[in-house]
């Protein structure tokens, strides 16, 4: 009860005011967590008991034990998929983590003796980390328009510079599956890496400016600075990048379901909602579960490899 | 010049060793060199959409890297008009309105709670909120739609607000739980002792307060819900006139790619972004900040 409708008997008693703490904290949190359990945690939980019965969206769902998953080891468009998929996994973040620290390098290191420190930023680094950031702040749906379009063969942005300079380009999402795969890793890279850009500006720039200046005075160059300073001290920034990049590339749907046409290549999210699409619902959840584990895996598989002895500074 | 504090000797000015120059010099060219190739990279086909959509089909599927030669406004009014465009943005601030709100409201809530408050399984709420950050949305696919039918959801607006309130929750009440575990205590104790209630305290006191906290992410929110995909794709299917924005430009493509109307779809795909890229420019700080929070926990 508001103070003001207080009985006077209650107002200071101490039973009184925890009653009344907790009538509010319930009030407050009862709706958010309604919410979060009825949609977020519940589909959660349903998806791992669905993925062990024949579930097909009718009234009646058969526990069937691992058939789903048996299923899924024979068939041969769910191993296509997943090769696309731990393809993307492994090089995505490679690509993307390098480019995005050189860059990120650069704009917070690569000028030098500018303001009277031993190390600087490059002229015009604000602008680069703002244009880079653009793709990030996109749809996916609307990037997968877009680069459908750059990549258009006889159309395209791309070919059609090719074209000005004489080259016939080739038809990058016509059938192919090694172009169809160079296609995608270019546009997931192309969205991240201006978030990697920011990220590591943000780790290099706490490193203290006096490390730089005594690497400086040891005659270090750029290249040796980097190695032998910048990148130990921000190596957990990388790896917490890692993780997140090889998830996103694991998890990649809309682009490669509005970018490339169904007979090129399907990632396994994309063949998960075909499956899903069909009305098999229990075969669907549990090609999610699998995606989940592989996501799981692979994140404990950067903490082990990446598991360096953390520098206090 | 300004000096650093540091007790290091000076090496800027015109002491510094002149050798670095002369390694540094080509090494130097290629770098710059590269930082500007990705300006265009990253702009470029942004850049090349927006141009193109002031021309004419025609013109565009035989020469796909003209310039225009004038300015035709007509894309844009039938993508507005003829493509539904006007009617996919419409349907994206409705959903936007009800669904930003709650997820301020109900976040902001149940952070301050977990963050001011000690009762039993306030850790475990706290656990289950940031463990769902980990969650991929496309496990929960298949139950989610089977739930949002039997709750007579499914292809309706609220249906969908509250989709997008559920799945924005875990990051927001991780992120402002810490926001409001920094805020002085003093205030909040200051207004009891003056006989505010605690819903009272929350409104008045501790919200114009945390109001920093809640612009970055409140605009976090905003550009994470306008781009949503995956759940409308899912929950909102049934009727092509109550797509929203990149759900409608998505199915464009496709129809549009038959057709061959490209003006039209680039003229779709320029007003989809050029917004969000206003957005982003004028708030592009308090973005950085709140979407590199998510990825640093």
């Amino acid at each position: 009860m508001p103070p003001r409708f207080t009985p006077e008997r209650v107002r200071y008693d101490r039973r009184y005011r925890t009653l009344d703490k907790y009538r509010f904290i319930v009030g407050f949190l009862a709706v958010p967590l309604a919410f979060y359990a009825l949609f977020v945690i519940s589909p959660f939980l349903q998806a791992i008991y669905y993925s062990f019965t024949d579930w097909s969206g009718g009234p009646v769902a058969n526990f069937v034990g691992f058939d789903n998953y048996q299923k899924m080891w024979n068939d041969d468009r769910f191993w296509d998929s997943l090769r696309v998929s731990t393809l993307l996994l492994v090089i995505a973040p490679v690509l993307t983590l390098v480019l995005g620290m050189f860059f990120a390098y650069m704009i917070t290191s690569g000028g030098r003796h500018r303001r009277g420190r031993a190390i600087a930023g490059v002229a015009g680094s604000s602008l680069y980390k703002v244009v880079y950031f653009f793709p990030q702040v996109l749809s996916v749906a609307i990037i997968a328009v877009v680069w459908g379009r750059v990549f258009n063969t006889n159309s395209g942005l791309i070919n059609g510079g090719l074209d000005k300079i004489g080259v016939d380009g080739p038809a990058w999402l016509g059938g192919d599956e090694t172009l169809g795969l160079i296609s995608l890793l270019i546009v997931i890279s192309w969205s991240f890496v201006g978030f990697y850009v920011v990220l590591f500006s943000a780790a290099m720039g706490s490193v203290p400016q006096d490390i730089y200046e005594a690497a400086l005075l040891d005659g270090a160059g750029r290249a040796r600075t980097f190695f032998s300073v910048t990148l130990p001290l921000i190596w957990d920034a990388v790896r917490t990048g890692w993780i997140y990049m090889g998830i996103q590339a694991l998890d990649t749907f809309a682009i490669c379901l509005v970018m490339v046409p169904p007979h090129v290549l399907k990632v396994t999210p994309v063949f998960l909602y075909e499956r899903f699409r069909d009305g098999q619902y229990g075969y669907a959840t549990s090609i999610g579960v699998v995606l989940l584990v592989l996501s799981m895996v692979f994140s404990l598989i950067v903490m082990r490899v990446g598991n360096r002895d953390r520098i206090e500074y | 010049m300004t000096t650093t504090s540091t007790a290091a000797p000076r090496t800027g000015t015109s002491a510094a060793p002149r050798r670095e120059k002369e390694t540094g010099g080509a090494l130097n060219v290629f770098s710059h060199a590269f930082l500007v190739l990705w300006v265009i990279l990253a702009a470029g086909p942004l850049i090349w959409v927006a141009l193109t959509a002031f021309r004419p089909s025609a013109e565009i599927l035989s020469d796909p890297m003209g310039w225009p030669s004038s300015f035709h406004w007509e894309n844009f009014s039938n993508a507005w008009n003829k493509a539904n465009i006007g009617q996919y943005t419409l349907n994206s601030l409705i959903i936007l309105a009800g669904s930003l709100t709650g997820t301020m409201l109900l976040g902001s809530m149940a952070a301050y709670v977990i963050a001011r408050f000690t009762f039993p399984g306030n850790r475990v709420i706290f656990m289950l909120f940031a463990g769902g950050m980990m969650f991929p949305v496309i496990l929960a696919l298949v139950p989610l739609f089977a739930v949002m039918e039997n709750f007579g959801l499914l292809d309706t607006r609220p249906g969908l607000m509250i989709a997008y309130i559920a799945y924005s929750l875990p990051f927001t009440t991780f992120f402002l739980t810490s926001f409001f575990r920094t805020l002085p205590t003093g205030v909040q104790e200051a207004a009891m002792v003056d006989g505010a209630s605690h819903t009272r305290t929350f409104f008045q006191i501790m919200l114009p307060m945390a109001k920093p906290g809640l612009v970055s992410i409140g605009i976090f929110n905003f550009l994470g819900q306008w781009n949503q995909y995956l759940l409308p794709l899912l929950l909102n299917n049934e009727d092509e006139k109550s797509y929203v924005l990149p759900q409608g430009l998505a199915s464009l493509a496709v129809s549009q790619g038959y057709r061959g109307d490209w003006g039209a779809l680039f003229a779709g795909l320029t007003i989809a972004m050029v917004p969000v890229l206003v957005v982003y420019a004028v708030f592009q700080r308090q973005v950085q900040a709140g979407l590199t929070a998510g990825a640093i926990k």
